[in-house]
């Protein structure tokens, strides 16, 4: 059984169908990518996806429970974790903080815990830093931990957003275009990183316009064009289908 | 660095405690206004400042806490200070019922509808809403709080409860603004959409700021009942609303430090200027000389246009306060010497 299955996903923003009749399955512990051209609707499924939209028909399953019309913190509660195509850091906080946004879901103290500081509170309070911590090792910004977000560099940033998700100790981690913006070097080290969030036992699915990313590591490829599905299957398979191709390029190769 | 600042803290403490000695009567009541004011905007920085929630409807919340006040007290002889917590919940209570219908609104719209909260408010009060209020003539005859069988009555007397709430608030704040609550009004200060994207209930964490600034809010309300013994709709105007908000604004949003500095600013300065004659006849010199006729001896009512062009300075040179919130520390050296260890 797979861990995330999308059915029959609608979504119109006016007379724009913006996703149209998208059916497909993420199975567990897998590396799927989710492609296609600009304006091909991949972002709004994410956004299905997380609660950010709510689609109009269709239905989507997490974990055997569908998670329609339920709240985006919720979802994250559930362990769908994501990232943003357009950095979304909390840019005047310090990078610790940042994924300490993350561990906000696993932790319970309220405010009056946090006014007498009882000591489940400072308890929680020290594993969680703790956490945080590890995840800013995880994706190699362990010496970034007190620099603020807006300071650290582009790809820095991607990584930082990386990390927050993964403080939410997510089942499935959702990546929009996470090495936009990445030179070489840091796409080589992002290829690395999705690696060993999977070996953790995370399902990633990603959206790349990188194709040599989108290659070497996703397992498995859905393609959008204009809403609608147009091919899935393994990224060999997809390199050489024609409809594919045509949706990138316009016509065919010689 | 720290060892200093904390020192710096605790010298300034020690000078406030002392000063009723030296100090008449009119001095320790503008102190005492600026322990009350500076209690208020530390319960609107919850809102404005840490959750970044243009509330300017803050005196609603506190009107709603003194007219408990007020009218238990007087209709049922409950002593006030047992009235505090009372006057507090149903200030937060109150805060709920409103936030809630208005608590996805962002920005300006907020502010709007949050101007509406005192007006209506102000209005039910004149209109002598349920009939308990008193109308425009408010309520008087309220009783001065007791303190195991002393009564407090005298300036110098409410100094010491004022500054006391003051500190407790101070003490309970810094907790809260370095907790887990606290830092999730600042991701959604920050971005909203991110911190529900990273699992923050931010509805709910919206709602429970307002409600907490409206509790505390609701408590000086019940101080200000008792200092004064008599209350009426126009204590609780949209001014009121502004003062508060320009405090946090021009102190520093999200900053305990700076807002209490806002509160001496905001509220002590007009007094000095009225205070000290000498000060501001030789001000209205200084100025005569470049032509300007401006009288500091009235520096109270002028007050408003400095503040203004103070806030219009503010916002493009230091929008972010006076004293701005500073980042919050970690012990990251020890956590990780601690784990070196294992």
């Amino acid at each position: 059984m797979s861990l995330l299955s999308l059915r029959n996903l609608t979504k119109t923003f006016g007379g724009l169908t913006a996703v149209d009749d998208v059916s497909f399955e993420v199975a567990g512990s897998s590396i799927v990518g989710l492609i296609g051209p600009n304006g091909a609707g991949k972002t709004t499924v994410f956004n299905l996806i997380t609660g950010n939209y709510r689609p109009d028909k269709g239905e989507i399953v997490f974990d055997h429970r569908s998670i329609l019309n339920l709240p985006t913190h919720k979802i994250v509660s559930l362990g769908i974790a994501r990232t943003f195509q357009t950095i979304r850091l909390f840019q005047n906080l310090s990078a610790l903080e940042n994924v300490l946004a993350g561990c906000h879901c696993r932790m319970k103290s309220g405010s009056i815990a946090a006014m007498l500081r009882l000591s489940a509170q400072r308890r929680e309070e020290k594993e969680a830093l703790g956490r945080a911590l590890a995840e800013l090792e995880f994706v190699g910004l362990g010496e970034e931990a007190m620099n603020l977000a807006k300071n650290l560099s582009y790809g820095k940033q991607r990584l930082l957003e990386i990390a927050r998700a993964l403080a939410t100790q997510p089942r499935l981690l959702v990546l929009d275009e996470p090495a936009g913006g990445m030179n070489d070097q840091e796409t080589a080290a992002l290829i690395e990183l999705i690696r060993s969030i999977r070996k953790r036992g995370v399902t990633v699915l990603l959206i790349e316009h990188d194709m040599s990313l989108v290659m070497r590591v996703c397992e498995h490829l859905v393609v959008l064009e204009y809403g609608a599905k147009i091919a899935e299957g393994d990224p060999d398979a997809i390199k050489d289908d024609p409809q594919v191709i045509e949706a990138y390029l316009g016509t065919e190769e010689d | 660095m720290t060892r200093k600042r904390i020192g710096l803290y605790a010298g300034l403490a020690g000078l406030l405690l002392v000063s009723p000695a030296v100090l008449n009567a009119y001095w320790v009541d503008v102190l005492n206004n600026v322990g009350l004011y500076a209690i208020l905007a530390l319960s609107l920085n919850i809102i404005l400042g840490h959750a970044g929630l243009f509330h300017m409807g803050h005196a609603a919340f506190y009107a709603v806490g003194a007219y408990t006040t007020a009218i238990l007290n007087t209709s049922f002889n409950i002593p006030v200070l047992w009235l505090l917590p009372i006057s507090g919940m149903m200030a937060g209570l109150f805060a709920l019922l409103v936030a809630r219908p208005i608590i996805h609104l962002r920005g300006d719209y907020l502010l709007i509808v949050t101007i509406g909260f005192v007006e209506i408010v102000r209005i039910a009060l004149i209109n002598n809403i349920f009939g308990i209020t008193g109308g425009s003539n408010g309520i008087f005859g309220i009783d001065r709080p007791m303190i195991f069988g002393f009564k407090i009555r005298r300036p110098h007397e409410f100094f010491y409860l004022i500054w006391f709430f003051l500190a407790v608030t101070v003490y309970l704040f810094h907790r809260l603004e370095n907790s887990r609550f606290g830092r999730a009004l600042n991701f959604l200060r920050e971005d909203d959409v991110a911190a529900e994207g990273s699992g923050i209930n931010t509805t709910h964490y919206k709602l429970v700021a307002f409600v907490l600034g409206a509790i505390w809010a609701g408590m000086v309300g019940t101080i200000y009942a008792a200092k004064m013994t008599i209350i009426a709709p126009e204590s609780f105007n949209f001014w009121e609303s502004v003062v508060m908000f320009m405090i946090v604004l021009l102190g520093g949003s999200g900053s305990i430090r700076g807002v209490i500095l806002g509160a001496f600013l905001v509220i002590g300065l007009p007094e000095i200027f009225r205070g000290l004659d000498s000060l501001s006849a030789f001000l209205n010199q200084t100025f005569a000389v470049v032509g300007l006729n401006v009288d500091f001896k009235n520096f109270a009512q002028a007050r408003m246009l400095v503040f203004g062009a103070a806030m219009v300075i503010m916002m493009i040179f230091r929008t972010q306060g006076l004293l701005p919130q500073l980042p919050r520390t970690y012990p990251l050296h020890k956590l990780k010497a601690g784990r070196g260890a294992k």
